[in-house]
């Protein structure tokens, strides 16, 4: 059977080197200490047959190892699986807790010593808790696991050089007497005694590894351990924490749907007020049409001018329209770095002060009905800024269901920011009828393409369970650093796909499959949509770029009916060629190719049954599109009442058949 | 002995029997187990149910509540 190395990351270390492993729960700050161990010099390889990614570097001869943050090891998620298999591939483990949420982050500490690696703690935050009046006795704490534990403020540095000096002193804790007879016992036929514990605990794929089968006795040992944590905890924690009454109050209001909605749609209009109008409008007219457009272009075009000519085919691939050297880099740190930077801010805003999982909580209701959990609120509300973004950020979604879901969604209906100012401008022209007309339209398309996916897939989306940390005011720094590493890491992933995408693009276009195309969905345009010839033009330049499919409507005169029923086609309408690429590259080829044909055909199908509509009932006046729209609405309320009959007899049937 | 999805606010309940395996095992590294007790501090309307357990809070969704069996205190 194989050994544990072989089914963790490969790094090349030199003979001898430790593997030094960070554990951590998610938020836990351990990416600091990552940092503050290896420096600049970074490796990050994809873990096999997961979307995670494991950073890698190196503190002086040994190498260093990130985890995802985890609650515990076994194999609920692919997180606790890349976890699980780099800690049992240690030699040390550094454990980062937060000294806030001790209770919560001892059990997976307690884990990982039960595992027999040797450990050392960082008690992180600790400045934060002792502010907050929540005493920790650090040398007493260490003296009950058996292992060093450091006090630390990761975020300014303080106690590192402290964890730095200790780190080799890491050493194997204590387990529980009962727990460690056990594990004696299993070792005989297992070669180390962290697979024996997991093998104790129920874990499948360890078992199989050793032609054994699972012990059932996870529970057991997770209660003790539980147990055993409570226990320290009483011992080495004073609390005489006040907690500000605002704040509760305050947190209470949020998660109530009759108060957090409004509370989240203020919100939300700041994060318009400040993304969509200053970012998208002021700074993005810099960097775009100033600087990348007005300098940089020119500039490029003028070098590579003088060895191609731009109408040459190597030429338009490099310097084009869509050229890679000018349209990609245009794209990218032009228009998406501003946005992609400010919708990260304010995640970071959301997340550092708490507010994010009790948006989260609020939002559960709705997103269970439609196949997700509260959770995936942050893909969605990223999706407004840049559906490759929240695309790549499905990957925390507990299943692949809800993978699938999400995914599929925020390719069909999400209009990405690029889109919307497009989108905003043209309905500032056609009254608050067809605007309500528009909107409802696209929310329709939502609950229903949900509710059936909801429906129709097989297996069962995870819970929400998630704890919510106190209100607190964002730290500034972290909401910088957060804010700076996340855009960072996008753009690092994004920018190959934007110019795969625009070589794609451009290939399309030099082979005359572009043009071909327009010609193609013509017909359809004018005849099914009621639409101009030129709009065909318009559609498929939302391929490359959804912006460019937008704004290709603005030239047209159309009338009030059809400006929407051409923009509710554009914003079903495929995604960017980018977020094609993602996707393509977080799903099978297949389950790709069948969401990227749905979206034309529920796009034009969506934008047709508008159009049919209003030749039926007419679509001049105020009062006709909201007729339409209240059909479409009672057409889809019709489907999820079917639906959830459907529902109940499927659930019905098999509880019979288990009978 | 109810579901935890039936609580109002403000009750205090001691855990009885979680029944899914994998829930059970998930609640209880956030100290939700057998015979710990628990507050219930808010029911969000046909959504989540907030409990708090010493100074931690934690947001549950309904399907995972109604797998978890408590008593009243």
């Amino acid at each position: 059977m194989s050994n544990c190395h072989n089914c963790s990351v490969q790094i090349d270390l030199p003979e001898g080197a430790k593997r030094i492993v960070l554990v951590g729960n998610p938020n836990a700050g351990q990416s600091v200490f990552f940092n503050h161990l290896t420096g600049m010099y970074v490796d990050v390889s994809n873990y096999p047959g997961t979307t995670l990614e494991i950073s890698h570097g190196l503190y002086h001869k040994d190498g260093v190892i990130d985890t995802p943050g985890v609650y515990g090891i076994s194999s609920f998620n692919d997180e606790e699986r890349v976890a699980r298999d780099v800690i049992l591939s240690a030699d040390i483990v550094l454990n980062v807790v937060n000294a806030l949420y001790l209770e919560r982050d001892l059990f997976l500490t307690q884990q990982v010593i039960d595992t027999g690696v040797p450990v050392i703690v960082a008690l992180n935050m600790s400045d934060e808790a002792e502010k907050q009046g929540l005493k920790i006795d650090h040398q007493f704490l260490s003296k009950l696991l058996g292992v060093p534990v450091i006090p630390t403020v990761a975020v300014q540095k303080k106690g590192l050089d402290e964890l730095k000096a200790n780190l080799y002193k890491a050493r194997p804790g204590i387990t529980d007497p009962e727990l460690h007879k056990q594990l004696d016992q299993l070792c005989q036929q297992v070669p180390s005694r962290g697979e024996a514990l997991l093998i104790l605990e129920g874990d499948d794929s360890i078992a199989q590894r050793h032609g054994l089968k699972p012990m059932d006795q996870r529970e057991e040992i997770y209660l003790a351990r539980r147990h055993g944590v409570n226990q320290i905890i009483e011992q080495v924690v004073t609390d005489v924490r006040k907690y500000s009454r605002f704040a509760n109050t305050l947190s209470r209001l949020m998660i109530k749907p009759l108060t957090g909605i409004p509370i989240l749609l203020i919100a939300l209009y700041a994060m318009y007020q400040i993304i969509g109008v200053f970012v998208a409008g002021t700074v993005v007219g810099f960097t775009e049409e100033t600087i990348m457009i007005g300098y940089y272009e020119q500039f490029v075009r003028s070098v590579v001018g003088i060895y191609f000519n731009e109408t040459s085919i190597l030429g338009s691939i490099l310097i084009g329209e869509f050229g890679i050297l000018t349209m990609t880099f245009t794209y990218v740190l032009g228009l998406l770095l501003p946005l992609v930077a400010g919708f990260y801010l304010f995640l970071a805003l959301f997340e550092d002060s708490g507010y994010l999982p009790r948006i989260a909580t609020l939002a559960d209701r709705v997103l269970t009905s439609i196949g997700l959990n509260g959770r995936a609120i942050i893909p969605l509300i990223l999706g407004l800024g840049c559906v490759t973004m929240a695309t790549i950020t499905t990957r925390m979604l507990g299943s692949e269901r809800e993978k699938r879901i999400a995914i599929f969604l925020l390719g069909l209906v999400i209009p990405c920011s690029a889109q919307l100012g497009v989108i905003a401008g043209m309905l500032a022209f056609v009254g608050p009828s067809f605007v309500a007309l528009y909107a409802l339209v696209i929310l329709a398309v939502l609950a229903i393409v949900g509710k059936i996916m909801n429906t129709v897939l097989s297996g069962q989306s995870s819970d929400l369970l998630i704890d919510l940390p106190p209100l607190r005011i964002p730290r500034i720094k972290n909401v910088i650093t957060k804010t700076f590493t996340k855009t960072y890491h996008f753009i690092k992933e994004a920018f190959p796909l934007f110019a795969l995408g625009a070589l794609i693009v451009s290939l399309l276009q030099v082979g005359g499959i572009l043009t071909y195309l327009q010609n193609v969905l013509a017909p359809l345009t004018v005849n099914w949509l009621g639409l101009p010839k030129e709009t065909a033009t318009a559609f498929i330049m939302g391929i490359v770029r959804r912006d460019f499919g937008a704004a290709g409507l603005s030239d047209l005169m159309l009338t009030p009916l059809q400006t929407v029923v051409s923009l509710i086609t554009i914003t079903l309408f495929v995604p960017c060629i980018a977020s094609i690429i993602v996707i393509f590259k977080e799903r099978s080829k297949k389950e790709a190719g069948i969401m990227w044909a749905s979206t034309w055909v529920i796009a034009f199908l969506v934008g047709g049954i508008v159009a049919q509509l209003a030749r039926l009932l007419g679509g001049d006046t105020s009062m006709q599109a909201l007729i339409i729209a209240g059909v479409v609405w009672i057409v889809v309320g019709i489907v999820i009442i079917g639906l959830n009959i459907y529902q109940k007899r499927a659930n019905s049937l098999t509880l019979l058949k288990q009978a | 002995m109810v579901t935890l999805d039936k609580v109002k606010r403000g009750q205090s309940v001691t855990i009885n029997l979680i029944q899914n395996e994998s829930v059970r095992s998930q609640a209880i590294r956030f100290g939700i187990a057998t015979g710990e007790s628990v507050t219930c501090e808010e029911v969000i309307p046909a959504g989540p149910i907030v409990i708090r357990k010493n100074r931690q809070l934690i947001a549950l969704g309904r399907h995972l509540a109604k797998e978890i069996n408590v008593n009243l205190n």
